[in-house]
């Protein structure tokens, strides 16, 4: 591309220097001028649509559009002038011409664009005479609501939906005052239910079914954490109030476009957190009396499950034992629960719901540098490759990004995949393959041209695969997606192909933490950071010397429990019942224990239930799928759960251990708890208020994560940050597949994908009432793509 | 098909003559109007695929433009103009006589079908105020006879 010439303009007597095309509303905000606007919107089209921006600029007869004019050299222009407060002021009037000035009981009121605007450059009283028109407010979905009087036809909703979302459920219909912004199906919204359109709305014309007519912004805390479901994780900020249950949450948005999904969130971040206070959410811990779950207290539950564990360990040897790890719990109780079975419990059976193959993907990529992308890449790389999956579905904020990447910088899109999924409309070229056939595609990439035999079932000719793997090849960083189509020699052989051109890569897994659940070891075979148990390694300096033996995977684990060798299972948030077919007959004689927050399949067999609290309630850390870091905050605390760490810590404790052997809390660390400051009363207490506030708690509780954090970042290989950059709430990208050191590796090993759609989320979906109510969850997946096209 | 084979091949072969589909929308909407009547939910679908876009996108143009319908309209679309010059000139008397003399409102159709009114605005003909346009053809420089005149010419063609 060619060097884009910077030019000089003056704004207000200020000199600004920006590259030429910039548009002046922008360079004016580079050097904090405020030109008021509600049609502008980076990164959508422009409309100059409210004419709020009008600005003088010397040589042009009238006003213009900050938003729409790109700077020229030498532009004089004016802001501030009379005139142009004139002009806003009048702006402002006629928005409010049919504008109900509800805001005392309007969701917006408080954080209303408008009402900002109004009282800064204010038409406090109107000339208009003429009579409001209304019209009643509508419902067009379970999530979306439609005020029309509110609404000042700045058609950000409508370009969102179009060219954010690429679902163009919203438009416009007449013209003039009476403009109505109407949805696709003349009453109500068939679309993908994301609520983009309403947090985009500068007013308070389009509002949440979650929110709405609830509380005011000022009343709620926010706590910007990270999104529960996918593995995208997208960075949220949860407005949450207390309630007799302890809190309630009663919004998700990321408006302060913070993170690595900058305002964007699906349905699931923006509406599913509903099922923290679902009616079933488990709040005390059951223990089977009499072959009935019967409530119990928290004491008597571990010590029946300590007890039980010590006896079969010492009587049976740990071997006796499995342990299933979650999904979705942070990486410090992964980490704490792989060290708990192999030290405390003596076991290396331990595994985890693998929807993808992280492992094959660490061996394949392992000793390569900066070898794989991070969500951030996705946005903006030149290239993207993407073999297998349905983003749109499976990792809406990727597909997002690929689509926003496409839109504003034109990168080019290659996509493989079984089916035509939807964002094939942003490829540069699709290829279809037939189902299973994903390997024999990157066989050919690789120059087997014998495997397009396999291949050309569904596209046709040969030449359309030759013409993709030019092209691939011409292109310079290119960014490798890929599902769990492909894995273990495949993922391989893709990695070869892609380093010649030294692309950089990014496996996609499902639920908030599975990276987490991989790159902390709950894997038979694997210590935390992909290590070999057989290989060199620290964590016997730290842990005592472990075993060198592999343990059991889930399917072994049932094979043992079907033999009767299986005494003991340890499942931590995870429902391998429904989703590994776990044969509960085989459990009879097993004793089994629960971590979880519902009675799922899997906890309705156990013997001891121990509600679990949701990741709304607890922190600690994330890993995204492409293995970006993110801090988890806790929003709040509802009555009667517990963490799975300070479970797993408690149970550990009951069974003998010493605690601090299992979490280095208070090794090493002198906390200032003020003493540096004098004796005065109170000063401890405000010392330590400030540290709480600001997440830098000192590790004086066996209960503290990040204690467990501090152990993660000084053992496994990768996991390099700083605490500071990960406290202030920043991404950071972990190397833990690069530096990984796995070892040759295992037999085919079971990768059962969760195959959720934008409308279900693993066993929580079932619990959150807003996606169970909407339309088109109810729709098969086949229509879902034709609705979206 | 909703609208003629013939109508279909001319879209087909115009659309040559177009940067991209989405710009022979309006032409085609009027063509589609004139042969089926109105633009009926079928001839909509037909056009968002034509164009290939939603349905929602072609109804929202359709509802910009007043002269494009979504309801049968009468055999004859008598279309007042009220607009400054017309106004001036008389406009909306002609409006109210029409509004009595057929016994309909804005937008509304005879029981027979072969008369609808509608008020529109500036219909290009100022010099010649007040104007009101039947279909395609113009009326000038009307009066309530006038207007009479016109109306009953109209009626005794429809028998
Ligand atoms: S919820 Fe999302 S998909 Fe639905 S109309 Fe709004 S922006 Fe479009
Ligand atoms: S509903 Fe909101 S976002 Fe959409 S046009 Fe109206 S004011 Fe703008
Ligand atoms: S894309 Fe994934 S992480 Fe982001 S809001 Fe949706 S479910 Fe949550
Ligand atoms: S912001 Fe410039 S016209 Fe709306
Ligand atoms: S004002 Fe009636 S034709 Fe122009």
């Amino acid at each position: 591309m060619a060097e884009v010439k910077n030019v000089t303009i003056t704004v207000d007597g200020k000199q600004v220097t920006a590259p030429a095309g910039t548009l002046l509303i922008e360079a004016c905000k580079a050097v904090g001028i405020e030109v008021p606007s509600f049609c502008y919107y980076p990164g959508l089209s422009l409309q100059a649509a409210c004419r709020m921006c009008l600005v003088r600029i010397e040589k042009m007869p009238k006003l213009q559009t900050a938003c729409t004019v790109p700077i020229t050299d030498g532009m004089v222009v004016a802001t501030d002038t009379d005139e142009v407060r004139q002009a806003r002021k009048s702006m402002i009037e006629l928005l409010l011409g049919n504008h109900p000035l509800d805001c005392p009981v309007c969701d917006a009121g408080g954080e209303c664009e408008l009402q900002d605007m109004t009282f800064k450059y204010g038409a406090a009283e109107s000339r208009y005479m003429e009579g409001k028109l209304h019209k009643e407010e509508q419902q067009w979905s379970p999530v979306v609501f439609f005020d029309r009087p509110r609404c000042i036809l700045c058609y950000r909703c409508v370009r969102v939906c179009g060219e954010g979302m690429d679902v163009s459920a919203l438009g416009v219909q007449l013209r003039g005052s009476s403009s109505v912004i109407a949805p696709n199906e003349g009453d109500h919204l068939d679309c993908e239910e994301c609520g983009m359109c309403i947090d985009i709305c500068p007013v308070g014309a389009l509002t949440s079914g979650a929110y709405r007519y609830k509380t005011r912004p000022w009343e709620m805390k926010h706590v910007g954490t990270i999104c529960t479901h996918c593995g995208d994780g997208c960075k949220t900020t949860l407005g949450v109030r207390r309630s007799d249950t302890g809190m309630d949450i009663v919004r998700g948005d990321n408006r302060d476009k913070s993170g690595i999904n900058g305002d964007f969130l699906c349905i699931k971040g923006r509406y599913a957190f509903d099922y923290f206070d679902h009616k079933d959410r488990l709040r005390q811990p059951l223990v089977r009396k009499d072959g009935k779950l019967t409530p119990t207290t928290w004491e008597e539950a571990i010590e029946h499950v300590g007890k039980r564990l010590r006896e079969i360990r010492d009587s049976k040897g740990g071997q006796s034992i499995g342990v299933i790890g979650s999904n979705r719990t942070t990486n410090e109780e992964n980490y704490l629960l792989q060290k708990f079975a192999r030290t405390v419990l003596g076991t290396n059976n331990i595994d985890h719901h693998r929807t993808t193959d992280f492992a094959g993907f660490a061996r394949a990529i392992a000793g390569k540098q900066n070898a794989t992308a991070t969500m951030r890449d996705v946005a903006s790389a030149p290239a993207i490759l993407l073999i297998g999956n349905d983003p749109t579905e499976r990792h809406p904020l990727l597909a997002w990004n690929i689509r926003t990447n496409v839109r504003l910088h034109q990168a080019k899109l290659f996509v493989v995949n079984s089916q035509p999924i939807k964002l094939r409309r942003q490829a540069t070229r699709f290829v279809q393959v037939p189902a299973g056939r994903e390997g024999k595609l990157v066989a050919f990439l690789n120059g087997d041209d014998a495997a397009a035999g396999a291949l050309t079932g569904a596209s046709g000719s040969n030449d359309a695969l030759k013409q993709l793997r030019d092209e691939l090849k011409a292109q310079k960083d290119l960014v490798i997606i890929f599902g769990s189509e492909l894995q273990g020699a495949d993922i391989a052989a893709l990695v070869k192909f892609g380093s010649a051109a030294n692309a950089k890569f990014i496996c996609l897994g499902d639920y908030a933490n599975s990276r987490g659940a991989a790159d902390m070891g709950l894997y038979p075979d694997l210590l935390p950071g992909y290590v070999a148990l057989d290989g060199p390694h620290k964590y016997n300096e730290e842990w005592g010397s472990l075993s060198k033996t592999k343990g059991m995977g889930l399917q072994e684990m049932m094979q043992a429990a079907k033999g009767g060798k299986l005494a003991a299972l340890y499942v931590v948030g995870s429902n391998p019942v429904v989703d590994y077919n776990f044969d509960p007959a085989a459990l009879q004689n097993t004793f089994v224990v629960v971590q979880e927050l519902f009675l799922t399949e899997t906890a309705m067999l156990a013997e001891v239930v121990l509600p679990a609290a949701s990741a709304y309630e607890k922190g600690g850390t994330f890993t995204n799928t492409c293995g970006d870091l993110q801090l988890l905050k806790k929003a709040g605390d509802i009555t009667g759960i517990k963490s799975d760490f300070e479970i797993i810590v408690r149970v550990a404790e009951r069974i003998g251990t010493e605690v601090r052997k299992l979490v280095p809390f208070g090794s090493g660390v002198r906390a200032d708890m003020g003493q540096t400051r004098g004796a005065q009363s109170g000063e401890a207490d405000r010392h330590s208020v400030w540290l709480t506030a600001n997440n830098l708690e000192p590790r004086l509780s066996p209960f503290d994560p990040y204690a467990m954090l501090d152990e993660i970042q000084r053992l496994v290989p990768g996991y390099e940050f700083s605490r500071l950059s990960l406290l202030a709430g920043n991404d950071q990208h972990m190397l833990a597949a690069e530096l990984s050191a796995a070892g040759a590796g295992d037999a085919l090993v079971q990768i059962v994908p969760a195959n959720d759609t934008l409308f279900t989320s693993g066993t929580l979906g079932r619990y959150s009432k807003t996606l169970n109510s909407v339309i088109e969850n109810k729709r098969a997946p086949a229509d879902k793509e034709v609705m979206a096209d | 098909m909703v609208i003629s084979d013939k109508l279909d091949k001319f879209f087909d072969e115009k659309m040559k003559e177009y940067p991209t589909r989405r710009s022979f929308l309006v032409p085609m909407l009027l063509y589609s109007q004139d042969e089926v009547g109105y633009l009926s939910d079928e001839v909509i679908a037909y056009l968002a695929k034509k164009t290939e876009l939603t349905e929602l996108e072609v109804r929202n143009v359709i509802s910009y433009y007043s002269l494009l319908h979504t309801k049968p309209m009468g055999k004859y679309h008598v279309q007042v103009c009220t607009n400054i010059s017309c106004m001036l000139r008389g406009g909306e008397e002609i409006l109210d006589h029409c509004k009595s003399k057929l016994g309909i409102g804005h937008k509304q159709t005879t029981a027979d079908g072969t008369f609808s009114l509608e008020e529109v605005e500036c219909i290009g003909a100022c010099s010649w105020a007040p104007a009101v346009q039947i279909n395609y053809d113009f009326h000038e420089n009307l009066t309530n006879e006038k207007m009479d005149k016109v109306l009953d010419q109209y009626r005794s063609k429809a028998k």
